[in-house]
């Protein structure tokens, strides 16, 4: 037992000592967020850390992982570990953006469809007809008619999410809706615009930071998924799934090129996941009892 | 209850309709010439205008709604524009795979996952319950790919168990066929368990903390029988909802896996005809699979009248 514990159990905690048991009651969120960090580190620091990914070096192909490059390397010589650590980037950009995206589109959305009922019952099929249409499916339908870029695969990753967040904003909406201090504030003739921004969007906040971590994972691992496929990310750009792409044909005798992004991959959705544990179970008991 | 089942039928119209106006407009709401996007950058004039006239891009847009809709409606889902069959015969030739390893991955994802979730339940808060806990966050987060190609190198590269990549009809034997799905469907599988697993856990542990569970336990009945007919039977409906949910992440799963263990289903000609942009098969295959994740989530609906008494309509 630490000296944190004794202060903890004292009369007035200092802050540190709050600080650590905050740490200790959500494991979770600090293991994951720690993670994550360390990943945004890599992104950041690419430039210094790793060597050009673009780099050819045909005498050096598929080499086993070595001192000199880590992860081995690919079938034109590229460093692994390089293309790996740029991935990165890609895979961050794509999962902040898709929840950014996503999440605001959905709230919108989600907020009209709750207050007006005129807008409700057509939106509302729209959104059971898109999720009905896997999500992988309408994506590559997406990006196979647009020119393929960063762009296009990020906004045709969000469009699938879209239905979720509208449908989790709804039913939100539709709670508070039906909250005496709704009525009285219709009552005392506060506009829809106020009543909307004042009282139910705050609600909606705990919910959707939650939504927003799962979005944010299932993004990043579509767009590894597309990018597998031949269908995503443009291959001169070296994200995860381009790198495990290329290691697709030489998976029997090189199978470094696809383990290392891939267990990268995994390691990087886990934190994702970790941390909306997490935040689920801090943010909103009632599902938390439940899981 | 008949009028419930023909309400939810009449439901599922406006749906596929949505599906059916955003396959359709998906390609003409794209900037640009669509025939042009279809038959590529290298394609001449002649081709391009090829293209246009095969799928009627011609005629003006409501005759070709028109057709579209009335095809649909009679079980047509479009021509391919490479190999000229229809996409419904394609669709034919490519399904058995995929309906194999479907069906053998749910399998091996409920006979492995409710034992696990049942157990981490009952012996909640111990290490057991930690592992399976653990398994299911861990299973989220691996990509299906990477799950994929390290079970090819542990069963069939290493330790030479199982065949590699490739895919044995049931004509040649079943053993083939087992022998060559089995890694697949436990590839795919594995979101699939963590889910199951996950859900089944909570379930029982809301049902088990009920008192009819401590009267059975209070006259005598052994804990198997508490746990599967008291427990699981009480337990079962977030559980078969969960796993329609989890039948989407299936069919998302199916195009991924397909491609990493090279089996020639309806995942390859997905991912094919994306390589070819053969827009048409794209479509129809968009069709086909949110049909069946409608019919899916109609049949799970009506199972809660069965597996829940008290659920009436």
């Amino acid at each position: 037992m630490t000296a944190a514990v004794i202060e903890a159990e004292a009369p007035a905690p200092s802050r540190g000592a709050r600080v650590l048991a905050w740490v200790r009651r959500n494991p979770t969120i600090v293991i994951g967020s720690a993670i994550l960090l360390s990943l945004v580190g890599l992104a950041v620091l690419a430039p210094w850390i790793a060597d050009d990914p673009l780099n050819f070096e045909p005498t050096n192909r598929l080499k086993r992982p070595t001192a000199q490059s880590w992860f081995g390397t690919d079938r034109f010589g590229r460093d692994v570990y390089s293309r790996v650590v740029y991935g990165t980037r890609i895979s961050l950009v794509v999962g902040l953006s898709v929840a950014v995206l996503a999440t605001a589109v959905g709230l919108a959305v989600g907020i009209l469809c709750g207050f007006y009922k005129r807008v409700d019952g057509v939106v509302m099929r729209v959104m059971d007809g898109m999720m009905a249409i896997p999500a992988i499916l309408l994506a590559i339908a997406l990006i196979t008619l647009m020119k393929a870029s960063l762009l296009i695969v990020i906004i045709a990753i969000s469009i699938p999410e879209i239905p979720r967040v509208v449908r989790l904003v709804r039913s939100v909406v539709l709670t508070v809706r039906a909250l005496p201090y709704i009525e009285a504030a219709i009552a005392s003739g506060t506009r829809g615009l106020a009543i909307m921004a004042r009282h139910v969007l705050p609600n909606t906040i705990a919910p959707l930071i939650v939504q927003a971590t799962y979005v944010c994972a299932s993004a990043i691992l579509l767009e590894a998924g597309l990018s597998f496929l031949g269908a995503g990310t443009p291959p001169e750009i070296p994200s995860w799934g381009n790198v495990i792409s290329d290691g697709r044909t030489f998976f029997q005798i090189a199978p470094w090129i696809i383990f290392f992004p891939g267990v990268l991959l995994a390691v990087t959705v886990l934190a994702i996941n970790l941390v909306g544990d997490g935040l689920r179970d801090t943010l909103d008991p009632r599902i938390a009892r439940r899981m | 209850m008949t009028a419930y089942v023909i309400r939810r039928l009449l439901a599922t119209i406006p749906v596929m309709a949505v599906v059916a106006l955003f396959v359709f407009f998906l390609l003409h709401l794209t900037p640009g010439d669509p025939a042009a996007v279809i038959a590529g950058d290298d394609a001449s004039p002649a081709e391009v205008e090829g293209v246009r006239r095969k799928l009627g891009l011609d005629r003006p847009m409501w005759e070709q709604f028109a057709i579209y809709t009335w095809n649909l409606l009679r079980g047509d889902l479009g021509t391919s524009i490479f190999s000229n069959l229809p996409v419904l015969t394609l669709v034919r030739q490519r399904l058995e795979p995929s309906l194999v390893l479907a069906v053998s991955t749910l399998v091996i994802a409920v006979v492995f996952a409710i034992p696990m979730g049942v157990v981490a339940a009952w012996k909640a808060r111990t290490a057991v319950d930690r592992i399976v806990m653990a398994f299911s966050v861990m299973g989220f987060a691996m990509p299906v790919f990477l799950i994929g190609y390290m079970l090819i190198y542990i069963f069939a590269i290493e330790l030479r168990w199982l065949p590699v990549q490739g895919y044995r009809p049931l004509a040649q034997g079943i053993v083939g066929t087992a022998r060559s799905i089995v890694l697949p469907a436990f590839a795919l599988g594995m979101v699939y368990m963590a889910l199951i697993a996950r859900i089944t856990r909570a379930s029982m542990l809301e049902v088990l903390s009920e008192d009819y569970i401590r009267t059975a336990h209070a006259k005598g009945v052994a804990t198997t029988g508490v746990l599967l007919r008291h427990a699981l039977k009480n337990a079962a409906v977030p559980i078969v909802t969960v796993i329609g949910i989890g039948l989407a992440l299936l069919i998302s799963g199916v195009v991924l896996t397909e491609t990493v263990f090279n089996i020639p289903g309806l995942g390859r000609l997905t991912v094919d005809a994306i390589l070819k942009r053969d827009y048409p098969i794209i479509q129809g295959l968009i069709i086909l699979f949110a049909g069946v994740k409608v019919l899916v989530n109609l049949m799970i609906d009506l199972s809660y009248t069965w597996l829940d008494p008290r659920i009436r309509y």
